[in-house]
């Protein structure tokens, strides 16, 4: 199963008959497994990497900060759950340190993400106070590095 | 002044050139070459290797090192062979070379006079029989074939030792047919070589990269071969470290002794942030190799697949990251195959007689190369067979 999921995790596009081989198992082997991942929900989704820098698209990022006072009997899970329904929500994360929430969002340009933090985040019951970080370039995501992806060094014959 | 073509050695002027040199101006031309042509891993160095070189830069290590090698690092490798293969060698017993191609020269000629004989199995990494031929020795060339599934075979060696054989290449796990030899196999060609006063030159530079059930074995750890064998190994492939130029011999302290002689007049020491770095290496990055290893693996196993699929007869390597289709189905020779999947499809591979004539009819085909990579060579070879067939 590990060894699938990191097959999975560099090339998503594997198909089930090429894992089969790469893992040295069967196709219905390899077909119970994924049925496996996908229903305990280990496997939640598929998607490409994309460096949106290289496209016209001028989104912005960034991360937000936030402090927010842990609720009776559901600690900090139940705002959590509801900051995480905002579409401009991208990853949500309960930190350790100097805040409780790391919340990194999306919007078109810079006051989108104000408007969201003032008028959305700040406003929500339990939020004592955010700080917004906007992200000036990616360099590295979900472990590519963006200034050189995986170009091949080496010379045609060696 | 004559000219200079007349005043050349002789002996390394009439040594064939390699073929590939050819083939690199014919991939020049192309942009969308998949080269599957080349003899090193795809990975990066670890970086806690490369960590360890940027420091030793920054901490000034910039002179040579004592001509064997730092002490630090044969007596790491030392306690290396200990943990790894309960092996017992001392420092004095370790040279560190600039990778394991010149501790293959050292050992030829601190070994071999003019007249000796040096048995080269074939196919194999293509230095053997010409550093022999420079030592003034005669290369016998032993070709192992598909049937013994490319290993040496016992009885191949007994019919070509007489009384001038002085030393025995063993390459293996081998480039380029990915052939292993195990300790049974081993074992019959120590019961060969006990009463004699044969060295054996053990190139094991591939002994992390072996996907069989029983790891590798060194040969100086079969019984009886400790005292005429030299393990050549090096960090290259193991570590992913083809540009840090590091290898090492380990044998008898004597030969050791002599090769460091020669080391020392022509190479004095070996570059000085690799010897750094590969200690790093050999402390820390088990994890690493074998994370390496475990990936080679699954393209092994893709791409034997896909040969066999493809309607090849194809040998299960079962170390390397080589694997040596026999192509003769195709009707066409090795250098015909290699040259016009080249220019029709783009596909770089080298000639099996590339590596020796025993290597005719096959191909050599590195897997070290991305699954994506892979599945495209493999779709552009599949449309090259079919316009054979045409």
């Amino acid at each position: 199963m590990q060894e699938i999921l990191e097959l999975l995790e560099n090339n998503a596009r594997l198909s089930t008959e090429e894992l089969a081989v790469l893992t040295n198992k069967s196709v219905d082997e390899v077909e119970t497994i994924m049925a496996e991942l996908k229903s305990k929900g280990i496997i939640v989704g598929w998607r490409p990497i994309i460096n949106w820098e290289k496209t016209n698209r001028e989104d912005v990022s960034a991360l937000i900060e936030l402090r927010i006072r842990p609720q009776k009997g559901c600690g900090f899970d139940a705002l959590a759950q509801r900051i995480s329904a905002f579409d401009q929500v991208k990853n949500l994360y309960l930190m350790s340190g100097g805040f409780d929430l790391g919340v990194f969002v999306e919007g078109k340009n810079i006051k989108d993400i104000a408007l969201f933090v003032s008028e959305h985040l700040s406003q929500l019951d339990g939020v004592i106070s955010t700080a917004t970080h906007f992200v000036l370039k990616v360099y590295k995501y979900e472990g590519i590095d963006f200034f050189d992806p995986q170009c091949d060094r080496r010379e045609v014959y060696s | 002044m004559r000219p200079i073509e007349e005043a050349l050695n002789p002996t390394l002027k009439n040594i064939k050139p390699s073929m590939i040199r050819r083939f690199f101006d014919i991939a020049a031309e192309m942009d969308d070459v998949i080269s599957l042509g080349i003899g090193e891993p795809d990975f990066t160095t670890p970086w806690a290797i490369r960590e360890e070189g940027i420091r030793s830069l920054e901490k000034g290590l910039t002179h040579y090192t004592s001509n064997a090698g730092i002490t630090a690092l044969r007596e790491e490798l030392c306690r290396y062979f200990k943990r790894k293969y309960d092996l017992h060698y001392t420092k004095d017993q370790a040279l560190i070379t600039v990778g394991g191609s010149e501790a293959i020269d050292l050992t030829i000629r601190a070994l071999v006079s003019p007249g000796d004989e040096v048995i080269v199995p074939e196919p194999s990494f293509v230095c053997y029989t010409p550093l022999a031929s420079l030592a003034g020795a005669t290369p016998v060339v032993i070709p192992c074939k598909e049937k013994d599934n490319f290993c040496l075979t016992a009885e191949d060696l007994k019919a070509a030792i007489t009384e001038k054989t002085k030393l025995l290449i063993l390459p293996f796990p081998n480039n380029p047919t990915g052939a292993v030899m195990s300790r049974e196999q081993l074992m019959e060609i120590a019961e060969v070589l006990k009463d004699t006063d044969i060295f054996v030159l053990s190139d094991e530079i591939y002994s992390e990269l072996v996907y069989t059930d029983t790891p590798h074995i060194p040969f100086s750890g079969i019984e009886g071969m400790y005292e005429r064998t030299i393990i050549v190994n090096g960090f290259s492939k193991s570590y992913a470290m083809t540009g840090w130029r590091l290898g090492y011999a380990l044998g008898p302290q004597p030969l050791i002794a002599l090769m460091t002689k020669l080391h020392q007049f022509a190479i004095m020491s070996a570059p000085t942030q690799s010897q750094f770095a590969a200690i790093r290496a050999l402390k820390e990055c088990d994890g690493d190799v074998i994370h390496m290893r475990d990936s080679y693996n699954q393209r092994r196993l893709f791409i034997y697949r896909a040969l066999l699929d493809m309607g090849f007869s194809c040998f299960e390597p079962g170390g390397a990251f080589y694997i040596f289709p026999n192509i003769t189905s195709s009707g066409l020779s090795s250098e015909e195959f290699a040259e016009r999947l080249l220019r029709e499809q783009h596909v770089a591979v080298i000639p099996g007689n590339a590596f020796g004539p025993a290597g005719e009819g096959h191909v050599r085909i590195c897997y070290a190369s991305s699954v994506e990579n892979l599945k495209e060579a493999v779709r552009r070879m599949q449309v090259f067979m079919d316009s054979l067939k045409k």
